[in-house]
């Protein structure tokens, strides 16, 4: 990046680190930060969707809905986050291959399975072998946010479920009794007074995405973790112009100290939000702000 | 909800139609983390002996490929189910490996595998014994008398050695060559074990055709001495075709 950095081996201390963290290699390191970001800004509202769906639909009074909703809530939050990651990426993406192949190639005659291998026709592959390997990557980014949206939908289907019954009583016979209709109270009512007792549950769940971010490396992504692991690696001079020892320990411990700021700013800010929703509420955190009148 | 999941759907389903007729690209999986065989290098892009070989086979094939980067552990699984064509990762010829995969000819031939270790007198027929996961050599170790240790990355076993984890790491002379010469804490111990029948590509069984086409590249690379020529570049093998 710098001029200075042509030759290497005549480097030392400080312009030698400057050139060392700005190869090309290095700037994957943090360009994957931003894949880590982007990933938490487009999961967590998806992962509400699917929660606020989720909860809805367990709270149908139609059956077959409302055992749809249990299902998801209960099966998803059971199974191991790893298991559910590798299990279910690799099925999501082999049943959209298979539908394609179904839809695209209807004369082809070979079995999709053979032995091992799950072929389908060069055309309903996903993403095409042709397409560049960014496609590839976006591809599986997006198979990543949507299975990171459906295991902490679950969970957060699971808060929001709790915290439409913790709305109290009172507020929606009182609602009943102004002739809102059912729709009105759940829009008008329930749904933002529920917000306050879901909060704690949701930012609990936004700290464990926040820690479950590493999880991408399984899914074949290349995260923060990945290029810790190999930037820290030994070096051998025979391979690299910037040669150093097992490196791993400063490298994780940038990561450590990353995600504890990250995490601490958004425990600061769900406070905040916290504080403003408690504000006027008839609960201990709004009457310890003095807001409640006697 | 339900329109975005149907228009989701129904652009998976339909995306790319107008480049369907393009021509293939030969995606070529590697894990980019076993110097000289293939690795990352300052530039973040994949290099080594495996990739200097592959760039030639395709030319030699006339084939467009491209690199795809992935992990040791999960590179069979990923190749059978389509994610990338080829596997060019060092990976030996095995009986074992060729019940799920096809390989296509050798291109570097059997080489001993050796025993590095903290001192001259590491027990590395008994002793604690690392090696990578799902190797020729971690089977090796299983069957005999060491204890073995296994772990996904290369470059995790050299550590175990290093901070005294293990007794001795058992893996690819040209892998271990390079770290012995710079680091005067690693020595070569004991046996060279002679394991696995050589390196060839992995190829899925559906796809005779690619991998006819691989082997008559390597074979014309064997053939003309070019072959030869790169793998004394690399110090891979003291073993010529």
């Amino acid at each position: 990046m710098f001029e200075f950095c042509s030759n290497p081996e005549n480097l030392s201390g400080f312009s030698w680190l400057s050139c060392y963290l700005t190869t090309p290699k290095h700037m994957n390191l943090f360009y994957s930060v931003g894949t880590v970001l982007l990933l938490l800004l487009i999961t967590a509202p998806t992962a509400l969707l699917f929660g606020f769906g989720g909860a809805v639909m367990a709270r149908s009074k139609i059956l077959l809905i409302k055992v749809f909703g249990n299902a998801y809530i209960s099966i998803v939050r059971g199974v191991p986050d790893i298991a559910f990651f590798l299990f279910f990426v690799i099925a999501i993406d082999q049943l959209l291959e298979w539908s394609r192949h179904k839809i695209l190639c209807p004369e082809w005659s070979e079995p999709i399975r053979q032995g091992n291998d799950f072929v389908v026709c060069t055309i309903a592959k996903l993403p095409l072998s042709s397409s560049p390997q960014w496609i590839h990557e976006i591809y599986g980014f997006l198979l990543a946010v949507f299975t990171f949206a459906i295991v902490f939908g679950a969970f957060a289907a699971n808060v929001l479920y709790g915290a439409m019954r913790a709305v109290p009583k009172t507020q929606i016979e009182t609602a009943v009794s102004f002739g809102m209709t059912e729709r009105q109270v759940f829009r008008r009512i329930l749904v933002p007074q529920m917000w306050l007792f879901a909060l704690p549950g949701l930012g609990n769940l936004w700290m464990i995405l926040i820690k479950a971010t590493p999880l991408l490396f399984l899914l074949g992504v290349e995260d923060i973790v990945y290029w810790a692991r190999e930037l820290g690696g030994t070096k051998t001079a025979k391979f690299t112009s910037y040669p150093h020892g097992d490196w791993r320990v400063w490298y994780f411990l940038g990561l450590m100290i990353f995600y504890l700021a990250f995490t601490r700013v958004s425990e600061l800010i769900i406070e905040k939000l916290m504080r403003t929703l408690s504000r006027g509420t008839a609960t201990l955190g709004g009457a310890l702000q003095g807001q409640v009148g006697r | 909800m339900k329109k975005l999941i149907i228009s989701a759907v129904i652009w998976g389903l339909t995306a790319g139609l107008s480049l369907a007729d393009s021509h293939s690209v030969i995606r070529m999986g590697t894990e980019g983390a076993y110097p000289p065989w293939n690795f990352v290098d300052d530039n973040g892009e994949i290099a080594g002996f495996e990739r200097e070989l592959g760039d030639e086979l395709c030319k030699r094939a006339e084939l467009k490929c491209e690199w795809v980067k992935n992990d040791w552990d999960s590179i069979i699984p990923n190749l059978v189910s389509g994610n990338y064509d080829t596997i060019i990762a060092g990976m030996s010829i095995t009986p074992e490996r060729g019940e799920k995969i096809d390989f296509t000819t050798n291109y570097v031939m059997s080489d001993p595998s050796r025993y590095l270790a903290a001192s001259e007198g590491a027990d590395w027929k008994t002793g604690v014994i690392a090696a990578q996961s799902n190797t020729i050599q971690a089977s090796y170790i299983a069957a005999t008398g060491a204890t073995l240790v296994e772990f996904a990355t290369p470059e995790e076993t050299i550590s175990a050695v290093r901070n005294g984890e293990a007794d001795a790491v058992l893996a690819d002379e040209a892998y271990l060559k390079p770290i012995a010469a710079e680091d005067a804490g690693l020595v070569f111990v004991g046996d060279a074990p002679i394991i696995g029948g050589g390196v060839g590509m992995g190829i899925r069984k559906s796809d005779t055709d690619l991998r006819n086409k691989f082997t008559a590249a390597i074979d014309s690379m064997k053939g003309d001495g070019t072959l030869n020529a790169l793998i004394k570049k690399y110090e891979i093998s003291e073993q010529m075709f």
